[in-house]
């Protein structure tokens, strides 16, 4: 038997604790089913309420936004179908962003019972949002063929975007979820973040628009600009409006973002316990 | 060989009595800062900081195969080290060195949730405890044998008995295969059958060269089960050695007889947001002119809070238990609604009852009959003496009680000379 041996001592978290991380992912995949299998456990519509949300949200701002407002948007694409596009993926984001914020504060009775890394806990709150993001995803589908939409080879582009939203989610949530722990006001603060986000994000109407704006430079540095152009300029075949320079800021800001918070996570992660 | 060396190990606090109403918000935060900018001297607030150490230059060591008992008071500090062995908190300084794979049970059923059925919170305990799926799939029958659920499987543990969650959660834990087992306090529930196999089943493990760490105000318990014990005292280790010579000095330093505490403020009072302990007494009724308490004496036991919810229903709950920490009997209360305020509970124990020994009170506030708002363990601490009369037998008495229960004796039949 090899002999496991462990040294604790102030300030010193531990070691391997990147090895440590691969070691419990089972643990993770674990923890990403309790969340799943809990989310819809006593409701009677159960995972349609994942087609339901964004359902209802895009009929809403068809409505609103086309009907009422007349906005225009991309040549060549069905409105619905763009802004269904848009829902998918900030959908997709807004929750992932807000399960992470709230993931420590959401798991603190193992926090203050057992040791694992502590980075599972954000990750594992991912689970749940990545299946409502495949419902919907479905739902965009079925919305396509009803508009006898074809997308092309940009498709293979998809993944990155999906990618690049989880760590930007990642990035973001993370921090929010260690200030959470010592200061609740974190979780009034998200929901009012998400919302506004809906409305600074070109989700019910095409970024074209804001082209020729003088503060369009500065709208661009919002990191989920570039996201979700991107993601629905892939999906719908890059006939939709889609500026590279978007996609450098998000990846740039991502990055930086990615790296500071889980520095500082790692920073804090064991004061959780005499704080939370 | 030792498996666990500890050095000088200390965890320090600094609670602070300025904001010292549970969670900090940002607000807070902002407006002290901005008092500090623009305040003057006189504005400021002041700010008292008391240092606390739960733990204070700890130095001991384990070999291999020892079963340690861990006693002390509450706020010892016996809870701090588990933690710290545990990897849960941090020491603020000293060293820890640990040799082998740990399973930490500071909790019976760590991370249940209440929606997931029993199959899948065997799976997401055995986990969190360190126990990869392939072990977990080839102990599960054997785990759920244990814990005598295979009708329930498929509930959710939610609507487990007390009774049911509490065997599931131990017997996973009992299941684990680590070389260093730490154990704080789950024997103090389930019922006296179940503790009494769960100890069964921590020993055979023992046996097979475990190291085991035990924490228990159940000093029967830790007579039975460890060889070694450690006894703390306000963050310091006081004694360690054979279990036996430590327990008898643990005894021997209990303050014996606490009959009142009281609290003038709110402030001062053990207890949290919803309710803080005012004052609990026990009041003997004295006969004969006796200044001690006998097994004939009468008591009124009287536990006064203040309730700072605005509406809520609820009882009292008072333990009381042996010095060694079992409990011979639990009283409680109607529930009923009450709103802000001094609430008081009184309960009376009467005379030939208790037989002679030392006892604790434990007080519990409970909120809509389930939920346990805040427990004072150890409020009280008594003294029954011996009394007999007609009895030429001075032997102990057997027994926690000595109840005067009608008791005939008489001839039936009378032998023919």
């Amino acid at each position: 038997m090899k002999t496991h041996e462990v040294l604790i001592q102030p300030g010193r978290s531990e070691r391997h604790y990147w090895r440590d991380l691969w070691r419990n992912r089972e643990l993770l995949l674990i923890l990403s089913m309790r969340d799943v299998s809990v989310r819809y456990k006593q409701t009677a519509l159960g995972m349609a309420w994942g087609l339901i949300r964004p359902l209802t949200t895009m009929l809403i701002m068809v409505f609103v936004f086309s009907m009422v407002a007349k906005l225009k948007g991309d040549p060549g694409v069905p409105y619905p179908l763009m802004v269904l596009a848009g829902i998918t993926i900030w959908t997709f984001f807004s929750t992932a962003f807000t399960q992470i914020s709230n993931s420590v504060t959401l798991n603190s009775n193992l926090v203050t019972k057992v040791y694992f890394p502590r980075l599972l806990m954000p990750l594992s709150s991912i689970a749940v949002s990545f299946l409502d993001f495949l419902v919907s995803l479905g739902l965009f589908i079925l919305l396509a063929i009803w508009y006898r939409f074809l997308p092309d080879w940009h498709l293979l582009f998809v993944p990155f975007f999906v990618l690049l939203a989880v760590l930007a989610a990642f990035a973001f949530g993370l921090f929010f979820a260690v200030i959470n722990v010592k200061f609740r006001d974190i979780g009034q603060l998200i929901p009012f973040i998400v919302q506004i986000g809906f409305y600074v994000c070109p989700i019910a109407y095409t970024s074209q628009l804001l082209a020729d704006k003088w503060w369009y430079s500065i709208y661009i540095l919002n990191p989920m600009v570039g996201i979700i152009d991107g993601f629905r300029w892939s999906l719908l075949g890059g006939k939709t409006y889609f500026n590279p320079q978007s996609l450098l800021a998000s990846v740039a800001l991502t990055g930086v973002c990615l790296i500071l918070s889980v520095y500082f996570f790692r920073k804090r992660e064991n004061t959780f316990v005499d704080d939370i | 060989m030792s498996v666990i060396t500890v050095e000088n190990i200390s965890k320090h606090y600094i609670i602070d009595h300025q904001k010292g109403k549970g969670v900090n918000t940002l607000r807070d935060v902002v407006s002290e800062n901005f008092r500090q900018l623009f305040g003057n001297k006189k504005n400021q607030v002041t700010t008292t900081h008391e240092e606390f150490w739960a733990l204070r230059d700890v130095s001991f060591s384990v070999e291999q195969g020892d079963r340690v008992g861990i006693v002390g008071h509450n706020g010892a500090g016996k809870s701090t080290l588990l933690k710290i062995l545990s990897k849960i908190i941090e020491p603020t300084s000293g060293s820890v060195r640990i040799r082998g794979r740990v399973a930490s049970l500071l909790e019976v059923g760590t991370g249940f949730h209440p929606e997931l059925t029993g199959r899948e919170n065997i799976f997401l305990n055995g986990s969190l405890l360190g126990m990869s799926r392939s072990e977990i799939r080839k102990q599960f029958d054997e785990i759920v044998a244990f814990a005598g659920v295979e009708k329930f499987l498929d509930t959710p543990v939610k609507r487990y008995s007390s009774g049911m969650y509490v065997r599931l959660g131990f017997a996973i834990s009992a299941h684990l295969d680590p070389e260093i087992m730490i154990v704080d306090e789950v024997l103090a529930v389930g019922d006296a059958e179940f503790q009494k196999k769960s100890l069964g089943k921590m020993r055979d493990n023992s046996a097979s060269g475990r190291t085991i760490l035990f924490v228990s105000h159940n000093l029967t318990a830790v007579q039975a089960l460890c060889n070694k014990s450690l006894y703390f005292e306000k963050g310091q280790l006081l004694e360690q050695g054979e279990t036996n010579q430590v327990i008898a000095t643990y005894l021997s330093k209990v303050s014996r007889t606490r009959l009142l505490r009281e609290w003038d403020t709110p402030e001062q009072a053990p207890g949290n947001d919803l309710v803080r302990v005012k004052r609990i007494e026990l009041i003997p009724e004295y006969q004969d002119e006796l200044t001690h308490i006998d097994v004939r004496t009468p008591m009124k036991f009287r536990f006064e809070f203040w309730n700072m919810m605005d509406s809520a229903n609820l009882n009292l709950s008072m333990h009381l238990n042996s010095l060694t920490g079992e409990c011979i009997f639990n009283v409680g209360t109607k529930s009923q609604p009450y709103g802000p305020g001094v609430i008081a509970g009184e309960c009376t124990i009467p005379g030939y009852f208790l037989n002679d020994g030392s006892y604790t009170i434990s007080v519990m506030i409970v909120k809509d009959t389930v939920t346990p708002l805040f427990t004072m363990e150890e409020s009280l601490t008594f003294d029954v003496e011996d009394y007999r009369e007609g009895i030429a037998w001075y032997g102990k008495w057997p027994g926690y009680v000595r109840p005067q229960f009608p008791f005939h004796i008489g001839m039936l039949e009378e032998a023919v000379k």
